[in-house]
């Protein structure tokens, strides 16, 4: 176990090396810089913003310091919070970002794996089609116009939740909502499809001959084999979650990661940017090894290598 | 004709509304009430009524004339960039089925390191460098969805080229792109349009979601994402500017993913989930 952690911790060194590099190319090569301004700046002022910031540097060297600096884990100061570094924002901002996740998440599971579980229990009856006709929405609904659609309901109409902000648990029920939802409708296929595969079994009609209840069967025996698949789609998942956290923090301006990266990317703040998506990269790096890990768990024929 | 009888119900109502939603694209000029620029400033932010179905804008303009101009650019940019990418990726895939081995293998990786990353992100990253107009959202669109083309064609030829008729081709002397082109190709024209009719709501879903959070589209185009984040700012008072664009985005992808899963089933019935 201890050999396929670190092999597998390895192996990500040069996923995130590349993301790095990329990310260093790809913002340096973009026409207009973080100091161009509607009014010139003074030539000498901007010299010395530039030397503060090592940008009068050849590029190589900057790349050589930027990745010196990032395995002590400091991402520089941020251009645009002035006095502020980017390693500071994250550590503020990570946390909110990874509470909406894992109750998106929680959502996503809460209201996913039942109606999966249902349509399994009766294929091809109105109470299956139902479930899947709402799964289909789920995916086909994106989740800035199910936060809109929440926002006018809840808070507009009805008053009950609030529209904006991250201030205690009532903050964050429609945003886990708005960025869960969707994939309930994916793991509710998910478990649908692997539940019927697993139903075809031997060791299913066995149970069945012993009498056993038809949600018996679904529950204690063919549900904890039909676990593995829906756990692997937890990866994609959480990459899925990343990226749906930029759109659903802006809606709800949750003072999140994502909130933070998309006004980055306005602001041209080249180190914020990379530092986010190197964290993000990080993210989905350790969330795959954790689904290899889950995977091994739950079937130990499994060695993944 | 005979395909669409074989459709599920929801498939063919799917296939209707989008069929209408793409000649009101096409003959939008003839079709909207007004031009999508033509500003009434005595009449700014109404509520829908007999004049303006849909009600106006900020600037007087009629926000229904404005959908149907932006099913034009949503539309137009989900359908092609598709297109591209899965020519792109077909090849690509197709290429390194055949081949195996080693070229398998390295063509992959290049795959998987672009597959790992969330796509938004990368497209959100490409379009810092290319340009928020339509030419950078429509490159940065096809340089992140082309992966994903490619490796479902690739599984695809994995499994086709051990059929017995491949190996038939290869023994009367057939050059490999020929095989590829000729033998192979051919026999995934269905998991090309299930994959096409796929691939179009995640490219619109992506062009609208940049649009909304304001990384999208720069004026002078608008296309329903950048409707919606107009109205986004007025959300509280003038609700209707949000709601009718959200809702378009909402309908359209559904309608894909529902005539996606009614050509799934009727071209490839094995795959059904």
């Amino acid at each position: 176990m201890g050999r396929f952690l670190l092999k597998r911790l390895l192996y990500g060194v040069p996923v995130l090396l590349t993301v790095a590099t990329l990310t260093f190319a790809i913002m340096h090569v973009v026409p207009g810089g973080p100091f161009d301004r509607e009014k010139k700046l003074p030539p000498e002022i901007l010299q010395n913003i530039e030397a503060k910031y090592h940008l009068d540097k050849p590029l190589w060297q900057q790349y050589v310091l930027y990745l010196k600096q990032l395995v002590q884990g400091d991402f520089g100061p941020s251009y645009k919070y002035v006095g502020r570094d980017v390693a500071d924002i994250i550590r503020d901002t990570f946390p909110v970002s990874l509470t909406l996740g894992l109750s998106a998440v929680f959502v996503s599971l809460i209201l996913g794996l039942p109606a999966g579980i249902l349509s399994a229990y009766k294929p091809d009856t109105l109470l299956d089609r139902f479930c899947i006709f709402l799964s289909t929405l789920g995916i086909s609904l994106p989740n800035f116009v199910l936060g809109t659609l929440l926002i006018l309901w809840f808070s507009n109409t009805l008053h009950w939740l609030p529209p904006a902000l991250w201030e205690g648990p009532k903050y964050v029920v429609m945003p886990a909502i708005a960025l869960g939802a969707g994939y309930a409708g994916y793991i509710a296929r998910l478990t649908r499809s692997t539940l019927l595969e697993v139903m075809g079994s031997d060791y299913i009609r066995t149970a069945r001959a012993k009498g056993l209840s038809e949600a018996t069967v679904i529950l204690k025996h063919a549900l904890k084999n039909a676990l593995s698949p829906i756990v692997s789609v937890m990866g994609p998942l959480t990459a899925g979650l990343v990226t749906g956290s930029f759109v659903i923090e802006f809606i709800f301006s949750v003072p999140g990661m994502g909130n933070f990266f998309i006004t980055a990317v306005t602001n041209r703040d080249y180190p914020l940017i990379m530092g986010v998506t190197l964290v993000y990269a990080l993210l989905i790096v350790l969330a795959h090894i954790v689904v290899d890990l889950i995977y091994r768990l739950l079937d130990p024929r499994v060695t993944v290598e | 004709m005979k395909l669409y009888s074989r459709l599920s119900r929801p498939a063919q109502w799917s296939l209707v509304f989008l069929i209408v939603i793409a000649s009101a694209a096409l003959f939008a000029p003839w079709l909207a009430p007004y031009s999508y620029e033509t500003q009434d400033l005595q009449l700014t932010l109404s509520s829908p009524d007999t004049q303006h179905w849909l009600g106006t804008d900020r600037l007087g303009r009629d926000l229904l004339s404005r959908i149907i101009y932006g099913a034009r650019v949503s539309l137009f940019i989900g359908v092609f960039t598709s297109l591209i990418a899965i020519g792109i990726g077909t090849l690509y895939g197709a290429w390194s089925g055949y081949k195996g081995g080693k070229t398998d293998q390295w063509m992959m990786r290049i795959v998987d390191v672009v597959f790992s990353l969330p796509d938004l992100l990368l497209i959100i990253l490409l379009t810092v460098v290319l340009g928020r107009g339509i030419t950078g959202i429509f490159l940065a669109l096809t340089m992140v969805s082309w992966v994903t083309v490619a490796r479902i064609v690739r599984g695809e030829v994995l499994r086709i080229k051990e059929l017995p008729f491949v190996e038939s081709a290869r023994a009367l002397g057939m050059g490999q792109y020929r095989i590829i082109f000729r033998e192979i190709l051919p026999n995934t024209w269905g998991l090309l349009i299930v994959t096409l009719t796929f691939r179009t709501p995640v490219a619109i879903l992506a062009e609208s979601t940049l649009s909304f959070i304001g990384l999208g589209l720069a004026p002078p185009f608008s296309s329903w994402g950048t409707l919606a984040n107009d109205g986004w700012t007025a959300i509280k008072f003038y609700p209707h500017l949000i709601v009718f664009p959200s809702i378009m985005i909402f309908l359209t992808i559904l309608a894909f993913n529902f005539l996606g899963e009614g050509l799934r089933d009727v071209l490839d019935p094995k795959k059904r989930a």
